[in-house]
């Protein structure tokens, strides 16, 4: 047992970089593509600021036919694309690419969903002293669901690090992978008990440092 | 720079403002406005026909349907209307919030039906608003939300900064700049809402229910504080209401709204002392008080069974001095029993219940004296009662359960300076 985790330790670590770089890229590009796309949807809305049935018509069918896509099969489907787009379809880095893509639809149903619980009242004020669209988005919108946003994103890189324990099917590391490879395979519960509870730390971490960032934008 | 594109577009010189650099106006010319039917000077809003219908076949609703009014340079106008009256829709036709279905909106001499977005955001900037629920931004503080608008019209930040310690300090609250909205009363949160409103040095304040989220001590000074905006700063604002008292103690001129129509548009006083249209009629009954109802009337005369008469007392037209010179020279002994004077508009306006105790033929001719100087309605004797028909029409209306049956009614916490008096005591003794 010591024997073996003297080797599997650096591994260990390894696969800790690999999640957080998964999570993170994925978390920034489709985190800030779902930014974009809740954003559209929300605008697009019936009675809303951009209001536009057909715009908002297309995301919404988009949106709702790629996110019930189980996302092990989501990752061979987009297989083709991620050839053209990275090179190749083996590998952490092969993996990134899916991951951002299903991170964005995710996001953007959550940020949509924020946006909603915003008081018209505080749009049709800023409309009032003349304020353009793209102000609006940007100095009311956000700022104004900046709080349950923050806990939306929280959720989301739980959801996004559950999501690349998945990786190995395409050659992808990660600590999922580690637990699957090195522990659920071999039978060895010692190295699924120690992953899962490196991956538990890691999940209170995020959670810990979310709330405390939201209640900071909430200016109570 | 945007102050002074505010004045740019008033082509009559007698009544352009000084350019605005800084909170007080040099010239008080403007507040004259609203006692000058100034037939010279340029609107400060027009509606022309303007209708707004949401939906369309059978679920059309015609939220505003076929309305014209002008809005003079410098007065307090009202909009009263039940709610779903369509008086929400019509305010926001003129800041183009909401586009017109038909007909043309005028704002300082410029048609702004149909002007592209960029344009109507700029005519939106020289209208300040001020809404019932504040909508002030909860993400900024409240020097935050002040410079919002001045963002919007790109002021650079030196600039912002003098100008919103300027408005806080004007609306009072130069304590709480950094304060978020949550910390703060409704009343304050209003208080911001009106500075914010006139960040960006607007020509036009528009209020949508400015008061009604607020408890009455709040509402008499946030209309205060509207009031002081008018004077002190000479802005032309938009008041809307579905409070009578909002209107008496505030507006100059009030338009009358029922399902989207204008049914009735005045001078404040002409419409409390002379409605004419139904709605018009129901909504100065909730203001006035000094009249007794029916139950009310039952009771005074279980309690004064002789001739009651109610004497109106209006500006000019007759004052309480009449009625009791008048009483002294026919020799009748008259005690007030119920009524009261205050101020519609800054005006004297009310009226005196009297019970006259004096033989038949004294009482006559006291009474021929007296209706030539004043409106006197006679409500008879317990034995003879008579109606008085205002109040009469009133609890007959749609909104007789309004009719004004104050009995212990706390006093009206509305108004500037007015006092009600003799309200329903023995003042004139028994």
């Amino acid at each position: 047992m010591n024997r073996d985790w003297s080797q599997l330790w650096p591994i260990l670590v390894e696969s800790f970089g690999q999640t957080l770089q998964m999570v993170s890229v994925a978390l920034l590009t489709g985190g800030l593509a779902g930014l974009a796309l809740g954003i559209a949807l929300y605008v697009t809305r019936r009675g809303n600021l951009l209001e536009n049935r057909w715009v908002f018509g297309v995301l919404n069918v988009l949106v709702n036919v790629v996110r019930p896509i189980p996302f092990i099969i989501f990752v061979t489907l987009l297989g083709p694309v991620t050839l053209q787009v990275v090179g190749t379809t083996l590998g952490t880095e092969a993996f990134i690419f899916p991951l951002s893509v299903m991170t964005a639809f995710g996001t953007s149903r959550i940020v949509e969903q924020n946006l909603v619980g915003i008081d018209p009242g505080v749009v049709e004020a800023a409309r009032a002293m003349g304020a353009s669209s793209w102000r609006i988005i940007t100095t009311v919108l956000v700022p104004e669901a900046l709080a349950p946003l923050i806990l939306g994103y929280t959720f989301l890189f739980i959801a996004v690090l559950d999501m690349s324990a998945i990786a190995g099917i395409i050659g992808g590391g990660g600590l999922g992978n580690f637990a699957i490879v090195y522990g659920y395979q071999r039978y060895n519960w010692g190295v699924v008990v120690v992953t899962v509870l490196v991956i538990i730390a890691i999940v209170q971490v995020a959670q810990l440092l979310g709330n405390w960032l939201a209640r900071k934008a909430l200016h109570r | 720079m945007a102050g002074e594109r505010l004045t740019d577009r008033q082509p009559d010189g007698a009544r352009r403002p000084a350019p605005r650099t800084g909170l007080r106006r040099e010239e008080p010319d403007v507040t004259e406005a609203p006692r000058d039917p100034g037939g010279d000077a340029q609107p400060a809003i027009e509606l022309r026909h303007v209708s707004k219908t949401f939906g369309d076949g059978e679920h059309a609703v015609h939220a505003v349907d076929d309305v014209s009014l002008t809005v003079r340079r410098g007065e307090i106008f009202g909009v009263i209307g039940y709610s779903g009256a369509g008086k929400s829709t019509l305010v926001r036709l003129i800041n183009a919030l909401e586009t017109v279905t038909s007909g043309e909106v005028v704002v300082d001499g410029q048609v702004i039906t149909g002007l592209p977005e960029r344009r109507v955001r700029e005519v939106r900037s020289r209208i300040g608003m001020v809404f019932q629920q504040f909508n002030l931004l909860s993400s900024r503080t409240v020097a935050g939300n002040v410079a919002y608008p001045l963002k919007v019209a790109g002021w650079s930040r030196e600039k912002r900064a003098a100008r919103v310690a300027e408005l806080l300090a004007f609306v009072g609250l130069a304590d709480k700049a950094k304060a978020y909205p949550r910390q703060l009363s409704g009343g304050q949160k209003q208080r911001v809402g009106i500075a914010r409103a006139l960040a960006a040095q607007p020509t036009i304040l528009l209020a949508d229910e400015a008061t009604s989220a607020l408890d009455p001590e709040t509402t008499r000074e946030v209309l205060a504080l509207l009031r002081r905006v008018n004077a002190e700063l000479g802005i032309t604002i938009v008041v809307i209401t579905h409070e009578m008292e909002v209107v008496r103690s505030t507006c100059h001129r009030v338009a009358v709204m029922e399902h989207g129509k204008v049914v009735e548009t005045g001078d404040v006083y002409d419409v409390f002392s002379a409605p004419s249209a139904d709605a018009a009629q129901r909504f100065v009954g909730t203001a006035l008080h000094d009249r007794p109802s029916r139950e009310t009337l039952a009771r005074l005369r279980e309690r004064h069974p002789g001739r009651l008469v109610t004497v109106g007392v209006r500006e000019g037209a007759s004052t309480g001095s009449d009625l009791f010179r008048l009483l002294r020279e026919h020799d009748v002994d008259g005690s007030v029993v119920y009524g009261g004077i205050s101020e519609v508009g800054e005006r004297p306006f009310g009226s005196l219940t009297v019970e006259l105790d004096a033989p038949g033929d004294r009482v006559a001719s006291f009474l021929a004296a007296l209706a030539e100087h004043a409106d006197v309605v006679d409500l008879g004797t317990a034995a003879h009662p008579l109606d008085d028909p205002r109040v009469a029409r009133l609890s007959a209306g749609p909104g007789g359960g309004d009719a004004p049956d104050d009995d212990g009614d706390p006093g009206d916490p509305y108004g500037t300076a007015r006092d009600t008096l003799f309200r329903h005591g023995n003042l004139g003794g028994r």
